[in-house]
């Protein structure tokens, strides 16, 4: 049953005329309209800390709900990786000294423009696509998009063969090349797998927020905010209306639930 | 006669799920009314409280279409029933070993293992979900964060 359950050849998609075409230069444009952004006056910004949506124990997830990130790239400080650790700590995953294998579920990646040598320094992980090419590349439909928009692996029938991390524009997958031991109860992880951020679905199950939100430190609003983009009422979607954010790679139509601000 | 009650026995414990249930479905009692056998029964230890979630002898024959569909559910539609959960299970049938801290699946006095060694059912759970319960940290398990911070910096240099 799971197999076929979320293959994404027995998924119904839109035709590719129906994805709205996207140009890099719209990204470019997001990128200016950045700069100009960060010499605005300051906007009053809050770590949302609100509990998530409380779904009935027992009812499936609905695709009413479409659960995001906004990050506000201003606040997010070069150098602080309390996100990565949080993420690290929570999900059990770690640094084994295998840099180049090591699982990394969020990293913090900094880019600087050279014409002006201004640097940005933002947190990258599973970006949760609408449209997620992990899924599309999948051949035994481990790789799924949950009804409210966490895209996650089935790793009971992942068989490891890691198309997804080829097909992943932001490079968000993690291989696991050997065996573990002591996981953590919530977030199983196993040799010959792949695995990604999962934005902490465990959590948002039981009403949480994902544990980078959390850590985000709450000095200034902090950097991190979550919440259901499909709710015009949250503050996360009032936020995504009043103020210009981008997606990363948005020419790529793969819709991100991650948004940033500010870059 | 002890030859042919014997001859009985092997033949009813050839097809794997009939050896797994006549394992399990002769409770103690039932390998004493075979005092001469010498076909071995396994035990598995008792669990915590007075029953499981169902009958014996439905778990015996169901348990794993239980797991499965949790599993399904649980990771496609985000339902968490803690009651047929792997968390609950392992929390449940939870077996010390003799330092008195929770055995994991390496051991083959685990739960599971007592009647899959014996089936020769190879389960697969335990390469990704954690066979034992959280354990304190004051426990004395090796789960600090300094310590695999340690570990990691020892391994970084070590390679260098």
């Amino acid at each position: 049953m799971t197999a076929t359950r979320n293959n994404p050849f027995l998924r119904d998609k839109p035709a590719p005329d129906d994805v709205p075409e996207r140009g890099r230069r719209d990204v470019l444009r997001a990128l200016a309209a950045g700069v100009g952004l960060a010499l605005a006056p300051g906007v009053t910004l809050y770590a949302f800390g609100g509990p998530a949506e409380a779904r009935a124990p027992g009812d499936p997830v609905s695709s009413k709900v479409r659960w995001g990130l906004l990050i506000d790239v201003n606040k997010c400080a070069d150098g602080c990786t309390r996100c990565v650790t949080a993420c690290s700590t929570e999900n059990g995953w770690s640094d084994t000294g295998h840099p180049l294998t090591d699982a990394q579920w969020i990293r913090k990646v900094k880019v600087t423009d050279p014409k002006t040598g201004a640097s940005r320094s933002l947190p990258v992980m599973c970006q949760h696509c609408a449209e997620p090419p992990c899924v599309d590349v999948c051949p035994t439909g481990a790789s799924f998009k949950r009804a409210d928009g966490i895209v996650l692996v089935d790793k009971h029938i992942c068989i490891g063969c890691r198309y997804c991390m080829m097909a992943c524009p932001y490079n968000a997958r993690s291989f696991i090349h050997e065996s573990l031991k002591d996981q953590k109860p919530y977030a199983p992880r196993g040799k010959g797998t792949v695995e990604s951020c999962t934005l902490c679905v465990h959590r948002i199950d039981a009403g949480r927020i994902p544990a980078c939100v959390e850590a985000c430190p709450a000095e200034g609003g902090g950097a991190l905010a979550f919440g259901d983009l499909n709710d015009p009422a949250a503050e996360i979607s009032q936020r995504i209306a009043k103020y210009a954010s981008a997606q990363i790679r948005a020419d790529l139509g793969t819709d991100p639930g991650v948004r940033y601000q500010n870059l | 006669m002890p030859v042919r009650a014997f001859h009985f026995l092997f033949l009813a414990a050839l097809p794997a799920f009939a050896l797994v249930y006549t394992a399990l479905g002769a409770p103690p009692a039932a390998a004493q009314e075979l005092p001469s056998s010498r076909v071995f029964v396994p035990a598995p230890p008792k669990g915590k409280g007075d029953k499981c979630i169902a009958d014996k002898d439905f778990m015996r024959r169901n348990h794993m279409k239980i797991l499965e569909h949790q599993r399904d559910q649980t990771v496609y539609d985000g339902v968490r029933i803690k009651r047929t959960s792997l968390k609950e299970c392992v929390a449940c049938h939870v077996v010390n070993g003799p330092d008195a801290l929770p055995l994991t699946s390496e051991s083959p006095k685990y739960f599971c293992r007592v009647c899959h060694d014996y089936a020769a059912v190879k389960v697969d759970c335990f390469e990704c979900h954690v066979s034992r319960p959280p354990v304190a940290k004051a426990a004395g398990l090796p789960a600090g964060e300094k310590e695999r911070d340690a570990l990691a910096s020892f391994l970084k240099e070590g390679r260098q």
